[in-house]
């Protein structure tokens, strides 16, 4: 069936003309977007340029995708006139559509919803007392339905269960897999026979209710896209190489060869590792520090790629491309990380391996036990059947996943993004939190500035600050927000040193002067005090998770003393300072060597690789994308405050998630005696499954009211 | 009982039209934008090109 050829698609042509008449060529992450306004002021604006057509917002993805001609940059300018910071994505790395996965679990789960409701019009005919050929008509029409939905809406569970199978492994999905399979199988063979039971109804309400499951611990995940996969679609796409006359060539990444000359513009991000040719440069490497102090860089110093260049146009010469650049080999840092912590047995994992081979032994048992003593193999197999699906509810497989899509809503609420189906778990076990510094509890500021300084001052300060992207003019900026800045003429940035200029007939400059950040009018010199403020609630989010017992420790790039300052206000007695990007990861993989169970908290890109490898891992909003989609856990508030909330609802969850464990075992302690002794009827089961998935799925619930 | 002959088909066919929708709304991206649709609804219907 495809989109065009059905009734039903051409009854809504609009919607696909819409479609058609824009297939997005370019595609940008834009974190600033968190409203309707946005959407509107974005399309707006973007529809008003000529060249750019069909710009479309995805606010849940916070990604703008749209069609044209123009530069990468021109667009990227566009959006900051508007107001908004864009980073243009690799629509080739990413993918174009945005979750294949999740529609075609939609898709099975709509199929199965179907079948199942039409097959238990059928079933509650013959449970009423439908007989001879009207009962089998039913069953033969049930048997239609139920074959090729149960072929189609499976292949989750039996994709998995064979994988698992094929490496001598149990999982739930193999007794899910059996319970479908034998029911459907069997039915059809009673269904041709004139037989009195047949369980489609039972096996495709498992699908059913089992595919809810499935889709939900997808959707709790959906937003989590790879972070190794965002790195990659972090680097530029195209560079500026310079033939043998001086001319730029813009030339697309994969083409750079060793010893290229690559000329990178004020703001750009260097395309592959180098040597700097230019005399000096000025590059933010916040990207692989995470303190983002710019680098005065000189003739002959190495540049690795992803370097924003602050200072004037700058020409390197390229010395590891593609795979070996240093951006390369931390994106492969970060699958590896992650692919360890993919291993994780999650709660429901654990339980199968216990509860597999229980169920099919139990299964057996009955099967043997009644050829021995009825001789009947048919009846034998009915009852062996009807055990497998009665052990086999749907309440094991929506017992995690209703809990946690529960929990996972509820920290919505709170501020918290959960991506990960096992976070939940994982935050529950942890037993100690290691902290990033810069950017997580501390906020660069220059706090002092609005205090200390006369109008004059402050309104030449901003105006300097204006026409620099450092990332310490951007706090002068932040702290004098509500200024207005003053006029100023010849404004020039003096590479590594600061800006100047000319206000009301003296010279003026911002900048680094001998006692750190230096305010110049004319000839009185302010020094002004660069310094870190705490993030909201830091102070009592650490003193509630060290009442709850946990181990805190304070891990940074920074200066030691810097780190000992803010360890020392927020009495955290475990320090780390003058930490890389390696040993940052090195020193999480070594606590949880030694037995500890790590919670990291990080933003920087060079935290990815440890937020990765911790148990579990938390990012503000404020974060890199790359972190953002490497934690678990995005914090969408400013402040700290409910971080302890977030372990406590952790281990609410996980303790419902126990519980219903427990409930669905009681429903089999009772269902099971019945089945192995004969007297279960498709009936029988349909009940026990649905009334065990209703009590588990309110018991979920439950989770909400949890402080 | 011959009324089922007539009622079985059409309750099939009925399923099948919602199914078809089902797909049809999964095929045209309505689900891949649940916060930005949320949102779409508050905004003004005139297309940016009418103004």
């Amino acid at each position: 069936m495809t989109a065009t050829a059905c009734p039903a698609c051409n009854a809504a042509p609009a919607a696909e003309r819409v479609a058609e008449a824009a297939e997005p060529n370019m595609m940008l992450s834009v974190p600033g977007v968190t409203c309707a306004a946005c959407i509107g002021t974005i399309e707006r604006g973007l529809a008003q340029v000529t060249g750019i057509t069909g710009a479309r917002v995805n606010l849940t993805n916070k990604r703008v995708s749209l069609r044209t001609d123009l530069p990468v940059d021109t667009v990227v300018g566009q959006l900051s006139k508007l107001g908004y910071k864009a980073f243009p994505l690799d629509a080739g790395v990413l993918g174009q559509e945005s979750d294949p996965a999740g529609r075609d679990l939609a898709l099975r789960l709509g199929v199965a919803g179907f079948a199942m409701m039409n097959v238990m019009l059928l079933s509650v005919a013959v449970w009423s007392g439908a007989a001879d050929a009207t009962r089998d008509l039913f069953h033969l029409i049930s048997a239609a339905i139920a074959v090729p939905v149960v072929g189609f809406s499976g292949q989750p569970f039996f994709k998995s269960a064979w994988s698992a199978l094929r490496v001598r492994r149990l999982n739930m999905d193999v007794p899910i897999s059996l319970a479908i399979l034998l029911a459907t199988g069997m039915s059809v063979y009673e269904s041709l026979n004139g037989g009195h039971h047949a369980y489609f109804d039972a096996g495709l309400s498992l699908t059913f209710f089992l595919l809810i499951g499935r889709y939900l611990d997808h959707r709790t995940r959906a937003s989590a896209r790879s972070a190794a996969r965002e790195l990659a679609a972090l680097e530029t796409q195209t560079a500026e190489r310079l033939d043998g006359q001086g001319r730029a060539i813009t030339v697309p990444i994969s083409e750079l060869a060793v010893g290229d000359c690559i000329l990178v513009p004020t703001g750009g991000r260097t395309p592959v590792d180098g040597t700097l040719q230019t005399p000096e440069a000025l590059t933010d490497r916040s990207f692989l520090t995470g303190e983002s102090h710019p680098v005065q860089l000189i003739s002959g110093a190495s540049v690795s790629a992803g370097e924003i260049n602050l200072g004037a146009p700058l020409r390197m010469v390229a010395t590891s491309v593609g795979e070996d650049t240093t951006l390369r080999r931390m994106a492969r840092l970060v699958e590896g990380a992650e692919n360890a912590r993919n291993r994780y047995t999650g709660l429901a994992d654990r339980a199968a391996q216990v509860y597999a081979p229980a169920v099919h032994l139990l299964a057996l048992v009955a099967f043997l036990g009644w050829i021995l003593i009825s001789g009947d193999v048919r009846f034998a197999l009915n009852v062996a059947i009807a055990v497998l699906i009665i052990t086999c509810p749907c309440a094991l497989g929506l017992a995690v996943p209703a809990v946690s899509t529960a929990a996972i809503g509820k920290l919505y609420e709170l501020g918290f993004l959960v991506k990960s189906g096992t976070a939940l778990e994982r935050l529950a076990e942890v037993d100690s939190v290691v902290f990033d510094k810069t950017g997580t509890v501390t906020l660069p500021g220059v706090s002092s500035i609005a205090e200390e300084l006369t109008e004059t001052e402050k309104s030449v300060a901003l105006a300097l600050a204006q026409n620099s992207m450092h990332p310490i003019a951007r706090a002068v900026q932040t702290a004098l927000v509500d200024v207005v800045p003053a006029k100023l003429s010849a404004v020039e940035e003096v590479a590594g040193c600061g800006i100047k200029g000319r206000h009301g007939g003296v010279d003026v400059f911002l900048g680094r002067g001998d006692n750190g950040l230096t305010l110049i009018i004319g000839d009185k010199e302010r020094s002004l005090e660069k310094q870190e403020t705490l993030r909201d609630g830091a102070g009592e989010a650490v003193a509630a998770l060290d009442a709850a017992g946990l181990n805190i420790a304070l891990v940074s790039g920074d200066a030691p003393s810097n780190v000992s300052a803010v360890a020392f206000e927020l009495g955290i007695r475990d320090l780390a300072a003058g930490v890389t990007p390696d040993n940052k990861h090195r020193l999480i993989e070594r606590r949880q060597s030694d037995g500890q169970r790590v919670a990291m908290i990080g933003d920087g890109l060079n935290d990815t690789a440890a937020l990765a490898a911790a148990h579990a891992s938390i990012a503000p909003s404020t974060a890199m994308d790359a972190s953002r989609n490497a934690a678990d856990v995005v914090l969408l508030r400013d402040g700290l405050h409910d971080i302890p909330t977030l372990f406590r609802i952790a281990n609410a969850a996980t303790r419902l998630s126990r519980q219903n464990f427990a409930i669905a075992t009681a429903y089999n302690l009772v269902a099971v005696p019945i089945a192995l002794l004969g007297f279960a009827t498709p009936l029988l089961a349909a009940l026990a499954m649905s009334t065990s998935s209703i009590t588990v799925l309110l018991n979920a619930l439950r989770v909400r009211s949890a402080k | 009982m011959n009324v089922l002959a007539f009622l079985i088909p059409v309750s099939l066919i009925l399923g099948a039209v919602g199914l078809v929708c089902f797909v049809w709304t999964i095929r045209s991206g309505q689900y891949s934008d649940p916060e930005g649709d949320a949102a779409r609804i508050l905004m003004d219907d005139t297309p940016p090109e009418d103004r």
